[in-house]
């Protein structure tokens, strides 16, 4: 099989993946309402926060900004998920099992649908977050940073997302996993820095949660500009997530392909 | 016809729906995640908030926490029951228990009993993680009494929401119908901070949130000064009496289908 062929596979997966995304607005339209929601919810109601001494800006807007880029990516897992198992439920995985398609071809064109709803996700979040007054310290290529973190980050948890589907084969599982990702976005850095959260356990969760590096390293570039260590962490945290989920991911499709 | 028809329908779908819940982890595990992870990420997460400046809640962050979280598992234990009967209508149970029920006000009173033992299970479960992670209540036993009666309420008000909505749309698509105003409500009220610190369009929307009443006087039973108790009860009790009537019209349209 040459190359073509298999950018040809890629394409026609991933239009397919970013049709099926789209077409669907009961995830589209959650994945960015309740983060602006609770964005809108906590940035006024936990305002107070920012008179604590040592807290790192004025407005917890610009605090929280960097919450709906992880909590839409949870979304982007349970959609990339559902997908997923929506096509071993209906026999499609099974009938592309029986074509020359390449693994890696199906794996990157679902990977599409994550990306493009990522990209909405984060490019939104941005719009709104600037429009209600957070300005971005690390200025426009800090946006575009950001931006590209995000989608790292999305691509991660819909790769696990991916996962638990091939794995299980079914939708109620990925549902049933759901809240497990809600909980490393609440058990994390996510209210107040590490620095000023007071309980132990919680401080020492929070500085082994990855969650914790990747909304740092966007509120990096929000609140103090360019920070590289901030940078690396987040980068490598969300780059490692996917990594891992990808293998994890490509070896259930093998599994799963095998089965067929 | 006489009240036995009653209770006996009441009690058989009480007994369905509580064995269902604690048969099936799928339905008891949610009602207890939710408010175990909201408890731990603000009690653990924002406890320094208690610092800031102008927080006068002299139990302690953990306790302001928890008279959330118990109001918040009271809503849902009543939600969740709103479910439990968009469910029983697409398994095509309720068609047949419409039709063999004596009373069918005694379905809604099932389910009312069904949706207050869950809670009492949630509200013990989360009241016990409390207690261990430093929970300290001031109040008196009667000061509890009034905390728990006010919850049940809630819950109470919760599920005749949930049940109205259920039986008018008989789906399970319905779940954001029912989910999303309670959510809402309870998002809008005083959560992390007392009124007076909140800022915005949220301290507005708050200021008119009957759910920020409930809030503050379970909060005040919590801490021993109890505060806003007959508003509190006034509004809760007029929840509960507009969502009766809102579940009978379900009950109405559910027999117009059957």
């Amino acid at each position: 099989m040459n190359r073509s062929t298999l950018a040809l596979q890629v394409a026609v997966l991933a239009r397919r993946s970013v049709v099926r995304t789209m077409r669907q607005p009961a995830m589209v339209i959650p994945s960015l309402v309740f983060p602006l929601l609770l964005l809108a919810i906590n940035s006024s109601g936990l305002d107070s926060a920012t008179r604590l001494p040592g807290f790192p800006t004025d407005s917890y807007l610009q605090f929280a900004l960097a919450i709906p880029f992880v909590q839409g990516a949870l979304f982007s897992a349970n959609s990339a998920g559902t997908n997923v198992a929506n096509d071993i439920e209906s026999g499609f995985l099974n009938r592309l099992a029986l074509t020359p398609l390449r693994r890696v071809a199906l794996m990157m064109g679902q990977l599409a649908g994550i990306l493009a709803l990522g990209l909405i996700q984060a490019i939104t979040f941005v719009v709104i977050g600037v429009a209600f007054g957070s300005g971005i310290a690390a200025g426009v290529a800090g946006a575009l940073v950001i931006v590209a973190l995000s989608l790292v980050i999305s691509l991660g948890f819909g790769l696990i997302g991916a996962f638990v589907a091939l794995r299980t084969g079914t939708g109620e599982a990925v549902q049933g996993v759901f809240p497990l990702f809600f909980a490393a976005l609440f058990l994390s850095s996510m209210a107040l820095p590490r620095n000023l959260i007071e309980t132990d356990w919680f401080r020492t969760v929070a500085t082994w949660n990855p969650v914790s590096y990747m909304l740092e390293a966007i509120r990096s570039l929000v609140i103090t500009g360019w920070d590289g260590e901030a940078l690396a962490l987040g980068f490598a945290c969300a780059g490692g997530l996917a990594l891992v989920a990808l293998l994890a991911a490509s070896s259930a499709l093998r599994t799963q392909m095998l089965r067929t | 016809m006489t009240g036995s028809g009653f209770w006996s329908v009441a009690r058989a779908v009480a007994w369905r729906n509580i064995h269902n819940f604690f048969s099936n982890p799928a339905l008891a595990v949610p009602a207890l995640l939710f408010p175990m992870f909201f408890f731990t990420a603000f009690a653990g997460g924002l406890s320094r908030v208690d610092q800031v400046p102008g927080f006068d809640y002299g139990a302690g962050y953990t306790t302001f926490v928890y008279g959330f979280v118990l109001l918040q598992a009271s809503t849902f234990g009543g939600i969740f029951t709103g479910f439990s009967i968009a469910r029983d209508f697409e398994s095509g149970f309720s068609r047949r228990l419409l039709m063999a029920a004596p009373r069918h006000g005694g379905i809604i009173g099932g389910y009312w009993l069904a949706a207050l033992t869950r809670a009492v299970f949630t509200v013990t479960v989360i009241t016990v993680v409390a207690l261990i992670a430093g929970l300290e209540i001031h109040g008196s036993g009667v000061d509890l009494v009034g905390l728990y009666a006010l919850a049940l309420l809630v819950n109470t008000a919760a599920m005749l929401f949930g049940t109205g909505i259920a039986m008018r749309l008989r789906t399970m698509q319905a779940a954001p119908a029912m989910q999303m105003p309670a959510f809402l409500l309870l998002f809008l009220a005083p959560v992390w901070v007392p009124y007076d610190l909140l800022t915005g369009w949220v301290q507005t929307t708050a200021s008119v949130n009957p759910i920020t009443l409930m809030l503050e006087a379970g909060r005040g039973f919590l801490a021993g000064d109890p505060t806003k108790v007959l508003p509190a009860f006034g509004v809760a009790a007029l929840l509960a009496s507009v969502t009766v009537l809102w579940a009978r019209g379900g009950l109405r349209s559910a027999e117009r289908a059957a």
